[in-house]
């Protein structure tokens, strides 16, 4: 099973295991290797020694300077995305023991804990997989040009500062605000299916980060003047009412966004919104 | 004839900027990043970006000492006129991107708010929780999104910038494109443009760990110094005083963290074994406070990382005997804590495993910053004062206001132009601005700038009259880069085909070497003697990377490639940067040499300038005076208590 959250190990369970971990041990990382689109795909295993503060980037790092697996046999370096590696850019997620998440996060002490244990990594499966568990994402970035997620301002010559805003108004704001494109919330999402062809990008569910931004942006003064458009790009197929109320994404999300309260907000603003276009006779 | 198109190189903040402005005076971009742009390393930036603001000016703060500050905290090394320029705009810069949509945090009232940097005794810094540069990044990255839907702008992503193509010698050698790689088929090809702009960031991995994201490797400085642009002030590096030590990464614990009232200390009993929260008060020495009266905690940067590096090396008093000191935020209220700190204190809690709301944070410096970068030229604007100024005083009265215009000529095709016609650098890649230390929360404040004050030199050189167009150039010109690039390529890919297995070519492994050589020699404290052997280890790196092997001969997403490829370009800019660090020979800011501690105006009020000789395959260092006609040098201190400087200034009345 893939995307969802088998083996999650509440914050007790990995911290015991922090503290259990011995240094100088080694684990076993098994990915799922495939070298290109079309290509199949194949499992390998590699032996990494790990010390406090290991996590599945510097494991991976090992592997790219020692790529032989625990048959002895020489093997290519394994292909991952990663930016930050400190959970704040998105790029390196993957499937990791059968949950997604961010690999540079994932801290072999409070995952692999004894000598010998097993990591799996494989890429998400909602995307297509460029190489190993690298997947390409682009139509995450298209979804933000489908709902236009941005603020139209008249341009960038000094015009004074934006509107004022309380403090709570501002934290709510943020909150939505530091989705991270990584798409947790679209792997675990049973309606988010793979979709390669972007001439349908259109007309397949958006997914929970995209409804988010649209209600992030609805929110903001200026931003309210596109609100009409992101609601209607909402209100056809691929929009939101494809989303079956599941809640996996909200589980999943490592910034914490209430997706679900998002959903329903702009769920309530698409029936307010069809309500009005139906009254004004549009 | 069809219009000119514009080429930015670099996504993060410094491209971003520059690419919307550029779209919006009309010129049509070509956008390349060797990521999403939304995952540029600017997301990594926490405690926020400075910029005088009312409540301030009410308190006697004003852009100019702004400036001031930003002059004496690079200790004099900085060029003053884009200085200048640069603190003029923060405010506007702050309300543009407050109408953006950025998050700012607000006070009970609504308006934005402030917290205390360092290096500044007035909080001028605006921030959106701890995650400042991920929330300033979105906003450009949506702004560009919207170009991007109007066809104005056309995105490269997964695109990495290989070579400039130039035409002509000397003074005439201008930038008519580019040669890149899609990192996925692996295809190499030319672009051609009318300018190209570098905004590819800095190059922390030159240093093996650092607070950087992975890709800044400084790969593709280092290809426009090699096809001959100068680069500015090599030697000077910020090292951050708040890291989280870890096994891929040094995690930056921002200096937020003091802003917000974080104490730095170690026991006062060497190896004492108590838990941090048992030691009383009495016991503790909070060495940055009681060093420096006036500025404690929030001294800046590279006084701070010599402070420490001197408690745990020199007197042995570091945490647990080790390279450690504690930051210290437990007697703040938690709630406080995460509205303001959130971002970094989940980061250490994340990491560590220790709540730092209540737990003291145990911390160590780590390389962090570039203050050198591609070396740029500029036109002064019309503020020339007879004399330079001495220090300005809070609330005095300002030698100049706070109009566009004073520090450059707006829009002069060669404000940040390189010495190469056409070939433009913003942001972290650009030498201007920090001179030899960057206060806090003001790089991303020099990035924006550079995109939107000198997008607008970009446009108005590739609409000058006097600048031919692209279109009608040979194609030669191009097809001689690519096939260089596809040369190097295909040696690399072959060197996996024959490789002998030996672990010494493995270009990890050289890069780890590069790495640890450049921390122990080129970091905190230098000394001649170390420098030169640093430089004998790197020539020794570059004998072996001649013979470089690869593991992987894949023709399609060979990201080994890439990284083998970025190494070489590295061991080139680190000498540079070893060189240029060993005839600097005094202290400066970031540049500390043990055997030279003084600062020596007299013969090193200079940028030094690398040029890459092809001949000898190294670089050439030249000290050039500093174009410093605004503020006189003076003492750089910090009201450190027992300095000759006198009595201590008085402590944060603002905070
Ligand atoms: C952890 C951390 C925290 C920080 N916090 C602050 C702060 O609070 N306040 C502050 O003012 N500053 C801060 N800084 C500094 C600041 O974040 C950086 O200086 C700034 O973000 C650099 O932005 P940039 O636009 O120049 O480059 P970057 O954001 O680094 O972007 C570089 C771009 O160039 C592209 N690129 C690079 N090489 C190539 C190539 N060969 N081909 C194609 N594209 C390429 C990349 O893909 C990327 O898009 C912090 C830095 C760090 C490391
Ligand atoms: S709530 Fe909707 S978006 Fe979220 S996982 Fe379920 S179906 Fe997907
Ligand atoms: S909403 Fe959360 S899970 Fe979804 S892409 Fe954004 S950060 Fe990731
Ligand atoms: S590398 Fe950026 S989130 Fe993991």
């Amino acid at each position: 099973m893939s995307g969802a959250y088998a083996h999650e190990y509440n914050a007790e369970t990995r911290r015991a295991n922090r503290q259990r971990a011995k240094p100088g041990r080694s684990i076993i990382l098994k990915i799922k290797r495939c070298d290109g689109p079309g290509k199949p795909s194949r499992w390998e295993s590699f032996k990494v020694p790990v010390e406090p503060g290991s996590n599945v980037i510097s494991c991976l790092k090992y592997i790219a300077s020692h790529p032989v697996t625990t048959d002895g046999k020489r093997t290519t370096p394994v292909v991952w995305d990663s930016g930050c590696l400190e959970e704040v850019c998105g790029a390196c997620t993957m499937v990791i023991n059968g949950r997604v998440r961010q690999s540079c996060s994932c801290l072999i002490d409070e995952y692999a804990p004894d000598e010998g244990d097993t990591l799996t990594l494989e890429p998400m499966s909602k995307f297509p997989v460029i190489r190993d568990l690298w997947v390409d994402r682009e139509r995450m970035f298209h979804a933000l040009r489908r709902v236009k997620a941005w603020v139209p301002i008249d341009g960038t010559y000094n015009l004074g500062p934006g509107p004022k805003e309380s403090p709570e108004h501002q934290q709510m704001r943020y909150a939505l605000s530091e989705c991270m494109t990584c798409g947790c919330c679209l792997e675990a999402c049973p309606q988010y299916l793979q979709e390669s062809d972007p001439e349908k990008w259109d007309t397949s569910f958006i997914g929970a980060a995209a409804i988010n931004q649209v209600r992030l942006f609805n929110e903001h003064k200026t931003g309210k003047r596109l609100k009409a458009d992101r609601l209607e790009a909402l209100m056809g197929p691929g929009g939101i009412t494809d989303c079956g109320n599941a809640q996996n994404c909200v589980k999943v999300c490592p910034k914490g966004i209430p997706l679900t309260e998002s959903i329903a907000a702009v769920g309530r603003s698409t029936t307010v919104h069809a309500f009005t276009r139906f009254f004004k006779g549009r | 004839m069809a219009e000119q198109r514009v080429i930015v190189v670099g996504g993060g903040l410094a491209g971003l900027a520059a690419s919307v402005r550029i779209a919006e005076a009309g010129l049509p971009v070509d956008l390349f990043s060797m990521v999403p742009v939304k995952r540029s390393h600017s997301v990594c930036a926490q405690g926020g970006i400075n910029a005088c603001n009312e409540v301030a000016r009410q308190q006697g703060y004003s852009e100019y000492e702004h400036f001031d500050e930003t002059i004496y905290g690079g200790d004099f090394l900085a060029d003053q006129h884009p200085v200048l320029e640069m603190a003029n705009w923060a405010p506007n810069i702050i309300d543009l991107l407050d109408r953006m949509g950025v998050p700012f945090n607000r006070t009970a009232e609504g308006y934005r708010d402030l917290r205390l940097f360092g290096g500044s005794l007035f909080k001028r810094t605006h921030f959106a929780g701890a995650t400042t540069g991920q929330q300033l990044l979105y906003a450009l990255d949506e702004q560009t999104r919207r170009y991007e839907s109007e066809g104005k702008v056309k995105k490269y992503e997964f695109w990495e910038f290989l070579w400039p193509v130039t035409q002509g010698e000397g003074d005439e050698k201008r930038c008519v494109g580019i040669v890149a790689q899609d990192m996925r088929t692996m295809q190499i090809r030319a672009f051609r443009a009318a300018a190209v702009v570098m905004a590819t960031g800095g190059n922390g991995l030159i240093f093996g760990k650092s607070t950087n994201s992975v890709i800044c490797t400084g790969g593709a400085a280092s290809r426009c110094y090699q096809e001959g642009a100068w680069y500015g002030n090599p030697e000077m590096i910020q090292v951050h005083p708040t890291a989280i030590p870890g096994a891929d990464k040094l995690r930056l614990m921002s200096e937020s963290a003091r802003g917000e009232g974080g104490r730095v200390w170690v026991p006062r009993k060497k190896g004492d074994t108590r838990r941090p929260t048992d030691i009383p008060e009495a016991e503790r020495y909070y060495f940055l406070e009681e060093r420096y009266p006036a500025y404690g905690n929030i001294v800046p940067r590279d006084i701070a990382t010599r402070e420490i590096f001197d408690i745990c090396v020199n007197e042995g008093m570091g945490v647990d005997g080790q390279n450690q000191v504690y930051l210290d935020l437990t007697h703040r209220d938690p709630e406080y804590l995460t509205r303001k700190l959130g971002g970094i204190l989940d980061i250490y809690e994340k990491f560590v495993g220790v709540d730092p709301r209540f737990t003291p944070m145990k911390i160590f410096p780590a390389v962090h910053y570039s203050m050198g970068g591609l070396w740029t030229d500029y036109t002064p604007g019309d503020y020339m004062p007879d004399v330079p100024k001495p220090a300005h005083k809070s609330g005095a009265p300002v030698p100049v206001d706070n109009k566009m215009g004073h520090g450059l000529t707006i829009g002069a095709p060669n404000n940040m132009m390189s010495n190469i016609k056409g070939l433009y650098a913003f942001g972290e890649v650009n030498f201007a601005y920090h001179g030899a230390n960057r206060l806090g929360a003001n790089a991303l404040l020099s990035c924006i700038f550079d995109g939107l004050c000198n997008g607008v030199s970009v446009v108005n050189f590739v609409r000058d009259s006097g600048t031919p167009g692209v279109d009608g150039l040979d194609q030669s010109i191009y097809d001689r880069v690519v096939r260089q690039e596809q040369e190097k390529h295909d040696r690399l890919v072959n060197s996996a085909r024959s490789a002998t297995g030996d672990e010494a070519y493995n270009p990890y492994r050289i890069a780890k070497e590069l790495g640890d050589e450049m921390t122990a020699a080129s970091t905190v404290v230098k000394t001649g003697e170390r420098l030169e052997r640093a430089l004998a280890k790197v020539a020794e790196l570059r004998d072996r990377y001649a013979k470089v092997e690869l593991c992987d001969a894949a023709s399609w997403t060979n990201q080994s490639l890439s990284f083998a490829r970025a190494t070489g370009d590295m061991l080139i800019l680190a000498e540079a940067m070893l060189k240029a660090g060993l005839l600097r020979k005094e202290s400066r800011g970031a540049h500390y040499r043990k055997d030279f501690p003084e600062r020596d105006d007299e013969n090193f009020f200079k940028t030094s300038i690398a040029r890459f000789n092809p001949q000898t395959q190294q670089s050439d260092i030249e000290f050039v005076p500093v174009r410093a006609p605004l503020v006189l040098p003076r003492a750089r201190t910090y009201g450190k208590a027992d300095t000759k400087a006198g009595k201590p200034q008085p402590a944060a009345a603002h905070a």
